[in-house]
Order: structure tokens, then sequence, then C-alpha cells
């Protein structure tokens, strides 16, 4: 009973982490109907940044907020630079952007930083937390209060202000938008530059946990794929549960089933993935998308 | 051709009849004359060039594939990769386990991607967009673990290593050279089968129900088999690629086939251009050699510089190398449009 407590505790650990990315993408597939395979990439590099922060003698803090700021006002330059270009081009063309984007990020990285990897220290206080015979790694459950924090504080924002009215709005229809005033272009830069902030928070939160190298978003994002899958690719709240249960089910089954062990656990993943799509393809949560005709 | 008709009348209506005749008699010479250029090439280039270029022919097959299923059937793959693979262990399998002659392994390859891909192509049918892509990538990742876990099979990740084919009936070729040859051929006769297949009525079906599943329907068109039937022929097309990768490379192991090359298949028919058969062709060039450029302009970053050659491709040519041609091909030959 022990064991499985302990595995659905750090399964829920990484996988507030594979949530907080998965929210990433679910925001700019619901702005742009792109999903954004530079996402994990963008999330290294602002990391990587506040990394550099942190060796200049900042506080972890600051530098958090440093990091947060930079994150959103290159998402939003992105954006404005990179993709507005190619908005009106065939789907696939602003795909190989993207996967343009992602070589580019990978490859700066370790041009700038090395290939070696780094400790990236924690805010949270090293010492674990025990409850009963379980034991919580302080850092996991700070991980997850973040994500968590995350995610109220943009539905605040989506539900309750007149910007996350206007986002909303041009997300769904861009033309009525328009002719309502809503500067939609800016919308949509304003929805890189968020989602490019809660990457961000995903590479910080994850960094601590399997040391910063450029290629440490690479295995998350797929788990970010499998969970937005799972939790529905128009629903943010799913996006986030859908991180929390592949974690979950990834730690359990890595354990419990014999056969599968560490070695395929991305596969159950991915098998997952399969199963809810055939059953379900809009996700747990998410809305099915009716076509007219 | 219009220079010795005189009247104005006569000369518009020759370049009008010039314009719509030509380019199918021009796109035939071209086809010829590269024809020409590859027959001559093995003769004439190191053994490491030749090398190089049978690869182009092999990732040609393979994205010549992926473009009947996204380009032309509007279905996104982003896990060719795993047919490739497919292909690459059948292949290898029969020949390092079962000792059976090089030559069966291509259509054994083809036959078991066919199956496989058929297999895949009835669930995807519940998938559209990206939720296939998705669908798709899932499949791409499996790949080296499923096969690192087979290891009675597929040598675990240390691979099977082969050697390369000689030359068969004492031809005096060397291996590379053959091989070469050998990809050519069967490159022409997936050309000429893909031509064959998607001018005529297969084809207009194929594109009916990417553009309008609904339409296509109404017009009598079975679109489920359409569709499952189009992922098996692609998947074949793959497989075939994938078993010549593996003569051509003389080896396999379970890392060559990560999600990265299912992406450059998909970054190889964007690039070249969709729903477009040369589109196969430039895009197997551009994968095959534009990232061996962006070593030599930078060795500190050369991922870097192939992410800006993607960027400024796609900013330069949305619509891909052949869809860019096509287009200035229109424009040179109504060269004095009037306005209507």
């Amino acid at each position: 009973m022990d064991t499985f407590l302990q595995q659905v505790v750090s399964g829920l650990a990484t996988g507030g982490i594979y949530g907080s990315l998965a929210l990433a993408l679910v925001m700019i597939y619901q702005a742009t109907d792109v999903v954004n395979f530079a996402q994990g990439e963008m999330a290294m590099f602002s990391t990587y940044l506040a990394w550099s922060m942190l060796q200049a003698g900042l506080p972890y803090w600051l530098a958090f907020a440093g990091t947060l700021a930079i994150a959103f006002v290159g998402g939003l330059l992105i954006e404005r630079l990179v993709i507005r270009p190619v908005e009106n081009a065939p789907i696939l063309a602003i795909v190989i952007v993207c996967i343009g984007l992602l070589v580019i990020f990978n490859s700066l990285a370790g041009w700038i930083y090395s290939y070696i990897q780094k400790p990236f220290p924690s805010p949270f206080p090293e010492r674990p937390i025990t409850l009963g015979a379980v034991v919580f790694g302080a850092h996991d459950v700070g991980a997850i209060g973040v994500t968590l924090v995350v995610l109220a504080l943009l539905y605040v924002f989506f539900r309750h202000t007149p910007l996350g009215l206007a986002m909303r709005a041009a997300a769904q229809n861009p033309v009525s938008s328009r002719l309502c005033g809503v500067r939609v272009g800016w919308m949509l830069a304003l929805g890189w530059g968020l989602a490019a902030l809660v990457g961000a928070v995903a590479g910080l939160m994850v960094a601590p946990k399997v040391f910063l190298d450029p290629n440490m978003m690479s295995g998350i994002l797929i788990y970010a794929f499998a969970s937005a899958t799972l939790g529905g690719f128009t629903s943010p709240c799913g996006a986030v549960l859908g991180g929390l249960l592949v974690g979950v089910i990834e730690n359990l089954v890595g354990t419990y089933v014999w056969f599968i062990g560490t070695e395929l656990k991305l596969t159950v993943a991915l098998a997952l993935i399969l199963v809810v799509l055939l059953v379900k393809p809009s996700g747990l949560f998410g809305r099915a998308v009716v076509h007219r005709v | 051709m219009a220079d010795h008709v005189s009247t104005p009348a006569v000369a518009r209506a020759a370049e009008i009849r010039w314009a719509r005749v030509a380019p199918w008699r021009w796109t035939l010479a071209g086809w010829l004359a590269v024809l020409v250029v590859a027959g001559v090439l093995p003769f004439t280039l190191s053994d490491f060039r030749l090398f190089q270029f049978t690869q182009v022919f092999i990732y040609a097959m393979a994205l010549l594939g992926l473009n009947i299923l996204t380009g032309y059937n509007g279905q996104i793959s982003l896990g060719h990769g795993a047919f490739y693979a497919v292909g690459a262990y059948t292949a290898a399998v029969m020949i390092d386990r079962w000792s059976i002659p090089y030559g069966w392994t291509i259509p054994a390859a083809a036959l078991l991607c066919l199956v496989v891909g058929f297999l895949f192509g009835i669930p995807a049918l519940r998938l559209e967009g990206l939720y296939l892509a998705l669908a798709t990538f899932a499949l791409a990742l499996a790949v080296p673990q499923i096969l690192k876990y087979f290891e009675h099979w597929t040598g675990g990740s240390q691979g099977i290593v082969l050697s390369k084919p000689a030359a068969p009936l004492g031809l005096p070729l060397t291996a590379d050279q053959w091989l070469y040859l050998v990809s050519l051929a069967v490159l022409l006769a997936l050309v000429v089968l893909a031509w064959n297949l998607l001018r005529g009525r297969t084809g207009r079906a194929l594109v009916a129900i990417r553009d309008n599943p609904i339409a296509a329907e109404a017009m009598g068109i079975n679109s489920a088999l359409y569709k499952s039937l189009t992922f098996g022929v692609s998947a074949a097309y793959t497989g075939v690629a994938g078993a010549l990768s593996a003569l051509a490379i003389a080896f396999v192991a379970p890392d060559a086939f990560n999600v990265f090359l299912s992406i450059t298949f998909l970054v190889g028919i964007v690039i070249g251009g969709l729903a477009s058969i040369s589109g196969a062709i430039f895009g197997a060039l551009f994968i095959q050699f534009v990232p061996n450029w962006a070593q030599d302009i930078s060795k500190a970053a050369p991922w870097a510089i192939y992410g800006v050659f993607l960027i400024v491709f796609m900013y330069a040519m949305p619509r891909g190398i052949a869809g860019s041609l096509r287009l200035l091909w229109r424009r040179l030959t109504r060269p004095n449009r009037r306005s209507p």
C-alpha cells in the first residue's frame, strides 16, 4: 500500500510538469490551431536564461520573475516576427516553421551553454516531508502547487478580465471579433507570450529533477502531447488533469505490470493515447469539433 | 514555336496551344534529362557521393509514399519512420536470421508494410488533422522501444550488421554502384506506379476525399476503403525505402528510427511540395544535402543554420519547391496576359 501511495505521489509530481507544458500547448492550439512543436525547446531556453541569472548572483525568485518576463516578451516577438509572415500559408508550412524554431533553440542552447548537464536549484527546501510511511519530496509538492497556481491565475485571467475575454473571442471567431474592434493579431501574439510564460514555469520546475541540458524537454514534450491528447486539446483544465493522469498511470504501470518495467513505460503512455483517441477522439474533457456543412 | 506565324491572332492562338501542350512535353523532357544524368553519375562519382545519391533515391521513395497519403489524401502522418523501420527490419531479419536472398526482401517489406499500413489505416479513419498526426506520432515514438524489447529478433540496441550485396552475374560494378542502380530502378518503378495511380480515377478520388469528404461520399466514393488503402500503399512505399536503406547502410539499429526521422520525412514533403511527384525528389535532395551544407557553414551550431533554412524556405515558398516551380512556369508561359 505504501509503495502504491508513494508511486501515486511521485506520479502526480511528474504529472504536474507534463500538465503545465501541455497547458502551454493547448493555449497556442486554441488560439491559432497550431501545435507548437518548439514549445519544449522554448521552455528549455528560458530555463537556461534563468540559470545565467542565478549564476550572476540574482536571488531565486527575482530570477524566476525575470525569466517569466523574458519568456513572455520572447513568445510575443516570435509570434510577431516568425509566425506572422506565414500566417496564411498552409498549416503544414507553419508546422515546419515551428520545427525550424525547435532545432534553432536546441542548437543555440548547445552552442552557448554546451551539452554538459548542469544542476539547477530548487526554490523549495531539500528536507522531504514525511506523512506516515509515505515520503513526499518538497520540490514535488511545490511543483504541483506552482502548476495549480498558474492554472488558477490563467482561469481568472481568461474568465474575469476584459483582455482575457477579447483573447477568447479572437480565438473563437476572428472575423466577428475584428468587427467588434478586437485587435486579433495582437491577441494571438499575447497568446504566444502567455504560452511561452507557462512553458518557462514548466521548465523551471522540471530542471531541478532532470538536470539542465539542451535535450531535457524533448522527452517531456512527448508526455505533454500525451497529456493534452488525453485531456483534450480544447480544454486547458483537461490538459493539466491529463498530465497528472499520465504521470500516475506511467508510474503505476511501470511498477506493477511485470513485463513492462521501465523500458516500455513510454510505449504504455503511447498505447494509452491511441486507445483514448480511438474511443473518444476529442480527449476526456475536450469538446468534439462540429463541422458545419 | 510561334515565330513562323504572322498575324497577332494566330500568334496568340499558337501561344496558348504551346502553353497548354508544352508543360507536359517539357515535364517529360525534364524527367528524361534527369534520368540520363542519374544513369551516368555512378561512373563518375566517388563511392561516398554515390552512397549519398543512393540515399536520396531511398528518401525519395519514402517521401513519395508519405506524399500520397498526406499531400493527395490529406491524412497527416508523423509516423512514417515506423514503416521505414518495419521495412528495414524485415530486410535485415530475413537476411541475417533466415539467410534469404537479398532480392526477396524488398517485395516482402512492401507486402508486410502494405498489410500493417492498411491495418493502422482502419482505426485512423476515426481521426483527422491534428489527432491523426498525434496518433501516428505515438507510433513513431514507440518504434525504437519496441525494437529493443524484441531482442531475440532484432538484436536489441546492438542492431544487426549486414554485408552489402555484390552485383550479380559477374557484372563489373562495385557494391555501391550496384546499389545505386538498383535504387534508381526501384524509384523509377515506384514513380511510374504513383503517376498511374494518381492521374486517373483513383487520384481524383483521393483528392476529392481530401478537399471535401462529404461531397466525395455523396459522389459514391467509398471513403473508408480508399483512405485505409491509401495508408497501406503509402506504408508499402516507405517500407520498400526502409528495406533498401538497410541494404545500402548494411546496418540497422533501433535508434536510427527515432522520431526525428519521421519529422524529417514531413519536412521533406512540405519543402519539396505537397501533392506533387517531383516534390518527393526535391524534398529528398533537401533532407539529404542541406544538413551537410549547414555543417559546412557552421561547425558550432549546424542545426541552427538548418532551422533558419527551414524557416526561410517556408517564407519564400510556402507551397514547396514543386509548387513554386509550377507557379513560375505558369507566369513564364503567360507573359503578356491582357487584362480581361
